[in-house]
């Protein structure tokens, strides 16, 4: 442990005896927080392809501690692998304290020295954020300032390096952001029952040269310009991006620009929600060190235009952007059969329908010498129009919720999808999958509750289909036991037919939350929010501790 | 293992610690894309829920679903306000609006797509609830749901808007 480490604790553990000491009386300001370990026992089991570890319990560990006092505030998050959990990236080795910041803030506006977090429009040229449960980080650090000259007007510059680890990448990164609220800002639009917002944003990363063959671009620059419309009922986003050319490893070294857009127009009213996405990301691969790949130094954010799916067996098959170039489509409907009605019952009927679809995009050779990527060249062309033939991505799914009575509740799933697992995970083959899924809630009391689920997700390819099912019994609000099998019963391997069972107990007070898993669990992609992880079978206990204060 | 001890060190501290006595602030946006500053969130003097959910988080869809049933006869009966801040990014944050209207649910939906509110709030995962006075003063939390959570919660709401403290 650094020394700079030791000094941050000692005094956070004084700041906070001062404001525990000192009640509310005269204003020393509050410290407040959060943490959580995860810990986890491991034992071997070469059946499930659990590796060995040789340290055999690991750790992952995380504390926020914030200082605020009126415009100021200030904090660390300190943050330990001892070593990290499987899964992680091992490169996250050791504790240290890899965040820190103040921020000092006035009417209209705001100063931030140190590490943050920000987003330009749908994060399209710009995002630093965090899934601090799959390992993802790639905070700034550095400065940033906000400013709102005019009601309606806000405008946020950023630059810094992002973080790597427990490191920083080499590149630099800037950025300014522009966002214009017209309703707010002009007076003849304030009572406009139509809403309008633009906003732009300009970014640019600056990386030196070293490379022996090619001319490199040293600043790679990229805008987006946006514009979120609503009226009533309806609502429109859209947002279009523009990156020049910027060779790297993930687009094996093309000369061509980038493009991005993103279209989602909405409609909805009482009991009736439509949703109708598209998206076209055309070599759009942003990074701060261009030989990064995986989740490495990201500068933007492309979100995969797909449902997230929450049970276990169909998360199996989640779908990520290709940065390198996709289509996209997605609709989405939400209705709930009216209270009365003859399906509607007493509570109403909620139906979901979703459908999504990533297909590539049609790449043509920029001439007849030239292979499409070609180091070195400008790699390919592609119609903005015309879609690609190869299938990334399929799901169909609908989801229909019904309650019979203030004790029954039953959620009936049924999911097909199509998952490329060749372009998504760089494995061979290709898997159709359809699950079927039937969740029931039976109210013991009024705060002891019942909960089943029975899965069956049924493919011929990959690891075949599997069944499961899980029991849930909860005592509200402390208490939480569970039992779950998951049965890959199809496997091509008579050997691997096994059984995944988890036993997990939990137990929550106020803010804090104590839980336990014991048992086997299967090799799969586990993501949170955008970001995925591919998180290896393992065989053991498992505990996690969070809280917040 | 010293490691370890500080930690444990800390983490003992931080039941002493005062927790945010009041609403940070941070800017959001609503479904109609206007901006609000958290701290400037009120309800005349009633009490207020403020609850972090995304659609993607099975038991916050649970939960907000269940509070949805009894919600009218809250209002009714103690004036609350409940506030949903979806921590949904991006990839899902557009369809916040629809997912919610399709469901009927009445509440004040924000989005924090980059989770600025979340983190201000140091909440961990979703769901994470919130209960203020009608001071604007943060009396309650919960972290997590179970079915029936929402009993607790409502008998705490009431036990404010009765002006009485809240059992811990």
């Amino acid at each position: 442990m650094s020394q700079l480490t030791k000094i941050g604790l000692i005094a956070g553990l004084l700041i906070s005896s001062l404001s525990y000491s000192q009640e509310s009386n005269t204003d020393l300001g509050q410290i407040h927080g959060n943490f959580q370990t995860d810990f986890q026992y491991y034992r071997p089991d070469s059946l499930i392809g659990a590796p060995d570890v040789p340290e055999q319990f690991l750790l992952n560990g995380f504390m926020n501690l914030n200082y605020t006092r009126g415009n100021f505030s200030a904090g660390v998050r300190f943050e330990s692998y001892e070593n990290a959990l499987l899964g992680f990236d091992p490169r996250y080795k050791g504790t240290g304290i890899p965040y820190r910041y103040a921020t000092y803030s006035a009417d209209d506006w705001e100063i931030t020295a140190g590490n943050f977090y920000e987003q330009f429009g749908s994060g399209l040229i710009f995002r630093a954020y965090e899934e601090r449960g799959l390992g993802f980080d790639n905070a700034m650090d550095g400065i940033r300032a906000r400013f709102r000259p005019a009601p309606g007007i806000k405008i946020t510059g950023v630059i810094g390096q992002q973080r790597f680890y427990f490191d920083k990448g080499d590149g630099i990164v800037r950025g300014i952001d522009a966002d214009w609220n017209l309703n707010e800002s002009i007076a003849s639009m304030k009572e406009n029952k139509t809403k309008i917002i633009l906003g732009g944003s300009f970014v640019s990363k600056f990386e030196a040269d070293l490379d022996p063959r090619y001319n490199l671009p040293e600043n790679v620059g990229s805008w987006a310009g946006r514009a979120t419309i609503s009226k009533g009922k309806w609502g429109l986003f859209a947002e279009g991006a523009y990156k020049i050319n910027d060779p790297s490893t993930v687009n094996n070294y093309i000369f061509k620009d980038g493009h991005a857009m993103l279209v989602n127009l909405t409609y909805s009213r009482k009991g009736l929600g439509i949703l109708l996405a598209a998206k076209r990301i055309d070599n759009m691969n942003y990074r701060s060190d261009r030989t990064a790949t995986v989740n490495d130094l990201l500068i933007n954010y492309l979100p995969a235009l797909t449902k997230q799916h929450t049970y276990r067996l169909p998360a199996l098959y989640p779908y990520a952007t290709q940065p390198n170039g996709e289509m996209g489509i997605q609709t989405e409907i939400t209705y709930t059969i009216p209270r009365g009605s003859r399906f509607g019952g007493k509570y109403g009927t909620q139906i979901a329908f979703n459908w999504s679809i990533a297909q590539s995009l049609d790449l043509q050779n920029i001439n007849d010498t030239t292979d499409i990527y070609e180091s070195g060249t400008d790699g390919y062309t592609s119609d903005f129009w015309s879609w690609g033939e190869e299938r990334y991505f399929q799901d169909i799914n609908l989801e229909i919720t019904k309650k019979f009575n203030r004790k029954f509740k039953l959620i009936g799933t049924y999911i097909y999808e199509e998952y490329n697992r060749q372009v998504i995970e760089g494995k061979t083959g290709f898997v159709y999958m359809q699950a079927v899924i039937l969740e029931a809630q039976y109210k013991l009391s009024r705060t002891k509750t019942l909960r089943f689920e029975a899965q069956g997700m049924f493919t011929d390819q990959d690891r075949g289909s599997w069944a499961m099912l899980l029991v849930e019994y909860s005592i509200s609000p402390k208490w939480f036991f569970a039992v779950q099998d998951a049965w890959n019963y199809s496997n091509p391997d008579p050997n691997r037919q096994i059984h995944y069972y988890i036993l997990s107990f939990g137990y929550t007070k106020g803010g804090t939350r104590f839980l336990a898993n014991y048992g086997k669990q299967q090799e799969g992609i586990f993501c949170v929010g955008g970001v995925c992880r591919n998180v290896p079978a393992s065989n053991g206990l498992s505990v996690t501790i969070t809280s917040t204060f | 293992m010293n490691n370890l001890l500080l930690i444990l060190a800390l983490i003992g501290s931080s039941t002493f610690l005062h927790a945010q006595a009041h609403l940070p602030s941070v800017d959001l946006q609503n479904l109609e894309g206007a901006t609000v500053n958290t701290s400037e969130w009120e309800n005349d003097g009633s009490p207020m829920v403020v609850n972090f959910w995304a659609t993607w988080c099975k038991p916050c869809v649970t939960e907000l679903a269940a509070i949805h049933e009894e919600y009218i006869d809250w209002i009714d009966e103690t004036n609350v306000k409940l506030i949903a801040v979806s921590i949904d990014d991006t990839r899902n944050s557009m369809r916040v609006a629809p997912f919610v209207n399709g469901r009927g649910w009445e509440y004040d939906i924000y989005l924090d797509p980059n989770s600025d509110f979340k983190r201000a709030m140091n909440v961990g995962n979703p769901p994470h609830t919130f209960l203020l006075n009608g001071k604007g003063e943060i009396v309650w939390q919960h972290s997590g749901y179970a079915p029936g959570d929402e009993v607790e919660l409502y008998e705490n709401i009431l036990r404010l808007s009765q002006g009485l403290e809240i059992e811990h």
